[in-house]
């Protein structure tokens, strides 16, 4: 050991790194009694303009409407009519058929690579249901809720997925790493909360010229730790930007718990204290608290009131993605345990204690909407899936890395296509 | 050269890149230039002087201490149909910003298929010459001509900086617009022990007011000979031209001016005719930008080499401050170079 590292004489007790570690691992019996659920009637409805250092509390407690006999209660219900719950859950429940469906098809080897959200799916749908439609969204990759209840076409997310002749990302993208302009939905990175600074930008040009579009991006609590977040915090409170932060506490970051994002010592939610700006911390499986939270901050952002960093409560259900096994990692009984069950369940609890929905209903739509994803595939796949067929034009590859192809690509695009001649002999056309 | 009857002022680099952002503030209500003390004061180099009092304070602000912000903030402002100008305020200090040039500004148009794109414009004051020490001095070109999707482009003079950043802004696709700062007042001749001359005895400091571009990716001929083919870029032009007037080759000096898109058929063109080729750049050596030039020279000239490619650059290791001269690629290690290529 170098002399440097050799503890010097002393009587001073040793130093000690604390290493976080999640309390359950496979075959522990999760436990998540020492959660604080506060009543729903407890959390106060401040009003959209109040000042960031007056609401602190906000970021410490929890925003619910749903109790957990299916009743909306309290100060922020959102009083949403029956037709608007039901394309809620609606909604929601389509994202969870979708999502179920790609799954499969990834593990049938029709693709490479999917996302999940179960469990999370009121973090997208409610959050984009309680925002204007030209509003600009900056997706994280679990967010194709956004796209769901933005109308956008399946078949096309499905393109993406396969990346078919009918994918407009032209087989560049990884599954599910979405573009939709016309639908407010912005290029999915793959690279972590670099999305949030962007935003940030947006939300500011839209200011600068007067517009009344706001901005809301989503990351993860592990992304959090990224220095683009907090890039993106500085400048939403320097220029108080017109943009909705959310972070989707889903506890897990691939295999590392929210410890390692520093979730042991404060709520996400409370992130926004240092930064002086509004901070509110959700139950994230409630989708009428995201809805009611989300229209907050959007009429703060609106009224020049300013950014609003909204912490959603949530439990992964799932895998990170197609490529993750959590079993080896995490207890399997902790999404069941989980004090907040289920945001689909509950919003069906809540619309059936409203006399506006029964089983027979859920079942039906349930069955309605397998039917139209499984329909919608066999449409998709008449297009083609990865890894059978060529699908793009081989060079395509080299367009839109700049607007105009300059000469060093043109020449490697030559070389590449004359190797694909070589290979599949001089009659070869891409199919 | 003169664009059309426009009247020209007399104007050293700093004025010149002023200019071209005063003019494109003007034409285009999308441009916005914003940047680490760029607002009120103007910039510590002084470039965007006055332009907040014109223009106001949304087209032209200061912004927090942080590269991957800036750099973030303005993709989403192209995003949204801006055409962002942020000024990194040395090219040392863009590191902490290159996720977001290397991930995202230069591949949006790539991944989402043309359904955004970023038209942003980075400036950036670099190379050394000024007793910048290790954090104030560093030439990253070969850096950003590493990344697909982004274009680089390096002036040399003033009349040639307004041109070209004015391309740049207009440009659709990310560029980064690096500005060699021990040449804002004036041509370096190698000769830091001489007093300097100011632009106004150059030619290339009679520049127009009004509006006017340079072709990105185009090289410019600083000088025309036969023996040897110089390629330089930035500060390295005048002191290439000042080496080569004292020893008496005939050279021909390419000032590169963009390195990515690169402007081979000039380098070509020059270098199949003179059989030689001398490569100048301030940045160290390994894997610099000189490099990639001596490979496509191999590549195409080979059989028309007369000498082996010759490279002077920096040396491998941090910018010094008290060796700055030793470790500048002056007009002793120039002259060396070409000596030993002229006697090949």
């Amino acid at each position: 050991m170098p002399e440097t590292h050799r503890r010097p004489a002393s009587n001073l007790p040793p130093l000690s790194l604390h290493i976080p570690e999640p309390r359950y691992r496979p075959g522990d019996t999760p436990d998540f009694g020492d959660i604080e659920v506060p009543a729903v009637e407890a959390t106060p409805r401040p009003g959209e303009a109040t000042k960031p250092d007056a609401m602190r509390d906000m970021c410490y407690g929890l925003v619910r409407v749903l109790d957990f006999d299916g009743q909306a209660k309290g100060a922020w219900d959102p009083k949403l009519s029956a037709e608007r719950l039901r394309a809620m859950l609606r909604y929601m429940m389509l994202v969870r058929a979708f999502d179920d469906r790609m799954f499969r098809a990834q593990r049938q080897g029709k693709t490479s690579f999917y996302m999940k959200c179960t469990g999370e799916e009121a973090t997208s749908v409610a959050s984009t249901m309680a925002i204007d439609r030209a509003d600009m969204c900056f997706p994280s990759y679990r967010q194709q809720g956004i796209l769901i209840a933005r109308d956008y076409p399946l078949i096309q997310m499905m393109n993406q997925i396969y990346s078919n002749r009918g994918d407009h990302l032209l087989g560049r993208q990884l599954p599910i790493m979405y573009s939709a302009p016309e639908h407010g939905f912005f290029s999915v990175s793959g690279n972590l909360a670099t999305q949030y600074p962007q935003a940030v930008g947006w939300a500011m040009a839209s200011a600068s010229k007067g517009d009344s579009r706001i901005a809301t991006v989503w990351c993860g609590e592990g992304s959090s730790a990224e220095g683009d977040f907090h890039s993106a915090l500085t400048f939403a409170t320097v220029y108080n930007a017109p943009v909705i932060f959310n972070v989707v506490n889903n506890q897990w970051a691939i295999s590392s718990f929210s410890g390692f994002a520093g979730g042991e010592r404060t709520t996400f939610a409370a992130r926004a204290v240092g930064y002086g700006i509004a901070g509110l911390r959700v139950d994230g499986n409630d989708p009428l608290a995201v809805y009611a939270a989300t229209q907050w901050a959007a009429d703060r952002a609106r009224t020049n009131n300013g950014p609003t960093l909204i912490e959603h409560f949530t439990y992964r259900a799932e895998g990170h993605s197609t490529s993750d096994d959590p079993s080896a990692y995490r207890a399997a009984q902790e999404a069941s345990a989980w004090p907040f069950g289920d945001p689909i369940a509950r919003l069906k609890q809540h619309l059936i204690a409203l006399g506006e929905w029964d089983d027979a209903q859920h079942d039906a739509l349930r069955a309605e909407l397998d039917d139209l994803v499984k329909t919608t595939q066999k449409q998709s796949e008449k297009l083609g899936i990865l890894g059978h067929g060529m699908h793009q034009p081989f060079e395509t590859m080299f367009e839109d890395v700049f607007e105009e192809m300059p000469w060093h690509l043109k020449e490697q695009c030559d070389q590449m296509l004359a190797e694909q001649e070589k290979k599949f002999g001089p009659n070869w056309k891409p199919e | 050269m003169m664009a059309g009857e426009t009247q020209t002022k007399t104007m050293n680099m700093i004025e010149a890149i002023n200019s071209a952002m005063d003019i494109m503030l003007e034409r285009d209500p999308n441009t916005v230039v914003m940047g680490e003390d760029v607002g009120f004061f103007g910039g510590v180099f002084r470039a965007t002087a006055g332009l907040q009092k014109k223009h106001g304070k949304t087209r032209v602000f200061d912004t927090p201490i942080n590269e991957c912000g800036i750099i973030g903030v303005a993709v989403g402002m192209g995003a949204y149909g801006l055409r962002p100008v942020p000024e990194i305020q040395f090219a040392d200090y863009i590191y902490p910003g290159l996720d977001q040039l290397v991930s995202e500004a230069a591949r949006l148009r790539y991944r989402s298929a043309n359904d955004f794109i970023c038209p942003m414009t980075v400036r950036t004051p670099f190379g050394g010459g000024i007793f910048g020490g290790q954090t104030h001095s560093q030439s990253p070109e070969s850096i950003m001509t590493h990344i697909c999707g982004v274009k680089t482009v390096i002036p040399s003079n003033p009349y040639d900086a307004k041109g070209l950043l004015i391309a740049a802004i207009e440009d659709n696709d990310p560029v980064v617009f690096l500005e060699p700062k021990r040449i804002y007042n004036g041509p370096f001749s190698g000769y830091y022990d001489r007093p300097v001359e100011p632009w106004s005895k150059h030619d290339a400091s009679a520049v127009p007011e009004d509006y006017y571009r340079i072709e990105l990716g185009k090289a410019a001929t600083v000088r025309a000979g036969e023996a040897v083919t110089v390629l330089a870029y930035g500060t390295m032009v005048h002191v290439a031209k000042t080496v080569i007037e004292e020893m008496g080759v005939d050279a021909e000096i390419l000032d590169l001016r963009t390195l990515l898109p690169l402007d081979i058929d000039a380098i070509e063109t020059s270098v199949k005719k003179t059989g030689r080729c001398l490569i100048i750049h301030e940045a160290t050596r390994t894997s610099g930008f000189g490099a990639e030039l001596a490979a496509l020279v191999q590549e195409r000239c080979f059989y028309h080499l007369e000498a082996p490619v010759e490279r002077v650059t920096g040396f491998d290791t941090p910018y010094p401050h008290s060796l700055e001269w030793a470790y500048f690629p002056g007009p002793v290690r120039i002259a060396t170079a070409l000596e030993k290529i002229m006697k090949d």
